[in-house]
């Protein structure tokens, strides 16, 4: 690794830490209704939506209907953007005339958006309407984030109130999230990111003269539509010359900073931030990355806030920051590393002033290794899944490290509030297990940890790996799962894998080489998005529901504190274990198998 | 379940217009009034009005008077900018080993007097498809193929592709780059 690639790094890191304290302070005031700036403009807005739907703000939920509340919003999120690609054909704003989607491609691209996983089983720019895009997706990019935020918050308050039954009003904390914190965000990066070339426009896609003509050959087709065969047998080919690119183009900036902002990901066009349309330089790299992280680090500053005491927030986010540099040291040095079978063939991929070298192959010139690899690992840290790079392309053991984070839950970072949720079960988990070495009652922030919400925590930490490893033995079983595979050997077997560990844990990155725009895997990966956020969402407000109602208890010299390094170091524990101990063996048949069939071909040459 | 459905439909819908109708058209507003030009593509006209190219998309060269870009994934045919696409190829596809010797015999066949070894980016496909660049040294490498094929001084090309290499973004961010299309336009005005 260079010196420069060390300084970006460091630059990015540093910058997200900065950050943190700032907008999380912002937010706990959003959150418990004090005054902040943008009241001045928004909050007569905000007083006519709750009027007009009839919601009461003053009036809290208790656990149960702001769960209900959550799911029927979130079920008319799914219908929406089913219907709009069902339809979209016959929908205005649809320049190209891109024809309805396949039932099964709208389930899972709505499962994936409602979810926050943003899984895209299709290619942008060739299936989806601007009408789509826009009243879908970008819809869903917001509420989806906010409906995970406003979790968050509901479980936050269960620490804070003493024998409450109520945990807050869902419509305001949502309204709230969109309002007062993504919107303005959103608006503030797309403006920018259209400064450094990102498109925002309503027109059809742009045609543009090439200055070489590029010929190609395909098969010659006869009038009615089929394929022709010449005397042999062999099909006809014609060859076409292009002498016109089109340059699809549409309203992504919009689009795209709120698919950073809210850990969403879902790319505007197919190959998503590696598009120079959709992030044109290093600085719309660098600013896209930053989005990512940007709210789920600051959250931990905002749920020190909330509970009282801001160590607890900088303890969580210390966890998760020493989990997740360490793996941008491993991602970084492998990508660096290159390819041996390349290598044998006398390609140089060295690094030096005028090249990155390393492994280039699924990576653009601009971002070189090191923007590549640290993007990789920053979208799965969080449960973002867009990428600037083909993962599927990664060497081995470079493309572990965003598989594995996505494996650990999604709790580094992880998701907008989701993330920070996902982290407080495992802190629950974390003082248990202290509780039972010391002898003592379990307590967090005060709040007795009791075998009801230990049963709680354990589901949200065991429905992923189940949905994982059970979808990906099912997957590798049936033929129509094998079929979609694209890579050989050991690799294919990463790419299911890949595919269940993001939709199992709503990430939404791929491993691009599986054709996972087929019945099977529509249906299959759609579940596991809707088990795996679901399933844990409603558990944790029941957690949230039962702290509520519980007296604080005074801390005592038997208190286990959790803004300790110690605690960080148990948590972090408590993390690697539970990933560890359930991925290695599926890991070591893919990617682990990959690493050393790759080294042993170099090394046999 | 019911008392939830008013709220929630009211409260969908308008935060369906909010942030899926206002939200993008007050962007669109905002960018085609601040940056027109991004905005709609980067796109580049010729003194005569012509849209030349997009100074963000690349396109392909296989001229060996032109210097050539990443090799490109896109199907059916390469750069094609209506859909993006990688190669996905994994690192252990013996089709990737493969596909990087054809590349390699090509750029030797063009210029057979070049024995150094190929940079990297010039013979693995890009993410998108459309990467508009390469590093410095592959754009060094092609040099005296293209200088040979224009019959031009070696050194008025390492000039040009000099003036045509791009440092990190405000010193720091990305790496250094040449931008093909324009290298090549710039190329075809020095004829």
């Amino acid at each position: 690794m260079t010196s420069n690639s060390f300084f970006q790094i460091a630059l990015y890191v540093i910058t997200l830490l900065a950050l943190a304290k700032p907008l999380g302070w912002y937010m706990a005031r959003v959150y418990e209704d004090e005054p902040v700036w943008l009241n001045r403009v928004l909050a007569p807005f905000e007083a006519l939506i709750y009027r007009a739907s009839g919601v009461n703000p003053k009036q809290e939920m208790r656990w149960m209907d702001y769960a209900i509340a959550m799911l029927v919003f979130n079920l008319l999120g799914f219908l929406t953007v089913f219907a709009l690609q069902s339809w979209q054909a016959f929908l205005p704003f649809n320049p190209q005339n891109l024809p309805n989607v396949s039932a099964d491609s709208s389930f899972n691209t709505a499962a994936s958006f409602a979810t926050n996983t943003n899984w895209q089983g299709y290619g942008g720019e060739t299936t989806m309407s601007y009408l789509t895009q826009m009243l879908g997706l970008t819809v869903q990019n917001f509420v989806s984030a906010a409906a995970g935020m406003a979790v968050l918050v509901a479980l936050i308050r269960g620490f804070t109130r003493r024998k409450a039954d109520i945990i807050g009003n869902f419509w305001v904390d949502m309204t709230r999230s969109t309002l007062y914190i993504l919107m303005p965000l959103s608006l503030v990066l797309a403006l920018v990111l259209v400064g450094q070339g990102v498109v925002q426009t309503f027109s059809p896609y742009q045609s543009v003269s090439l200055v070489e003509t590029v010929s190609y050959e395909q098969p010659k087709l006869g009038v009615d539509g089929v394929a022709l065969q010449d005397a042999a047998g062999k099909p006809v080919m014609e060859t076409v010359k292009v002498k016109e690119q089109t340059v699809a183009v549409g309203p992504a900036a919009s689009q795209v900073a709120i698919k950073q902002l809210g850990t969403n990901g879902g790319g505007f066009f197919n190959v998503n931030s590696a598009h120079p349309l959709e992030n044109p330089t290093p600085l719309s790299n660098f600013l896209e990355m930053l989005a990512i992280l940007l709210i789920p680090a600051a959250l931990c500053y905002s749920f020190g806030m909330m509970v009282g005491d801001t160590r607890q927030g900088w303890a969580i986010l210390a966890a998760m920051t020493l989990v997740f540099v360490a793996l941008i040291f491993v991602a970084v040095p492998a990508e660096q590393s290159g390819n041996p079978a390349l290598a044998a063939l006398g390609v140089d991929q060295s690094v030096n002033a005028d090249q990155t070298g390393g492994n280039m192959e699924g990576k653009e010139t601009r971002f070189g290794i090191t923007n590549s690899a640290l993007w990789a690992v920053v979208t799965t840290a969080a449960s973002n899944g867009s990428v600037n790079a083909m993962h599927d392309s990664f060497t081995p053991i470079g493309g572990m490290a965003p598989m594995w984070l996505m494996q650990l839950g999604e709790v580094i970072f992880g998701g907008v509030g989701s993330g920070l949720y996902g982290m407080i079960m495992f802190a629950i988990v974390a003082v248990f297990v202290s509780g039972l070495m010391i002898g003592r009652t379990p307590e967090y922030l005060g709040k007795k940890i009791e075998a009801y919400e230990m049963k709680m925590a354990a589901i949200t930490i065991l429905i992923p790996p189940l949905v994982v490893l059970g979808g990906t033995a099912l997957a590798v079983m049936v033929d129509v799962g094998k079929s979609s595979v694209f890579n050989p050997g050991a690799h294919g077997f990463s790419e299911v894998l890949y595919a269940f560990s993001s939709a199992g844990n709503n990430n939404g990155s791929a491993f691009g080489g599986l054709s996972a725009n087929t019945p099977f895997y529509n249906a299959m990966l759609g579940l596991a998005m809707l088990f795996s956020r679901y399933w844990l969402a409603v558990p944790v407000l029941a957690i949230a529901g039962s702290l509520a109602a519980k007296k604080i208890v005074p801390t005592g010299p038997g208190t286990l504190p959790t803004h300790t390094p110690l605690f960080v170091v148990l948590l972090i524990g408590t993390v690697l274990m539970v990933g560890a101990l359930t991925f290695i063996p599926a890991l070591a048949l893919g990617p682990i198998v990959e690493h050393l069939q790759m080294i042993g071909v170099a090394s046999a040459k | 379940m019911i008392k939830h459905l008013q709220p929630a439909v009211i409260l969908f819908a308008i935060l369906t217009v909010l942030t899926g109708v206002i939200y993008p058209a007050i962007v669109t507003g905002l960018a085609q009034l601040l940056f027109p030009n991004q905005a709609n593509g980067s796109l580049m006209t010729d003194s005569g009005g012509k849209t030349i190219g997009s100074s963000l998309i690349g396109q392909a060269f296989s001229d060996p008077g032109h210097f050539w870009g990443r090799p490109s994934a896109t199907g059916p045919f390469p750069y094609n900018a209506g859909a993006s696409s990688g190669s996905n190829l994994g690192p252990t596809n013996p089709a990737l080993a493969d596909a990087v010797k054809a590349r390699i015999a090509t750029l030797q066949a063009a210029d057979p007097e070049n024995k150094n070894p190929v940079p990297v980016d010039l013979i693995t496909a890009s993410g998108s498809g459309l990467d508009p660049h390469i590093s410095p040294a592959a754009a060094d490498y092609q040099i005296n193929r293209v200088a040979k094929a224009r019959k031009i001084n070696p050194e008025k090309l390492r000039e040009l592709v000099q003036n045509h290499t791009e440092a990190r973004q405000w010193g720091v961010f990305g790496e250094p780059r040449v931008n093909v299309l324009a290298l090549n336009l710039a190329l075809d005005v020095l004829r």
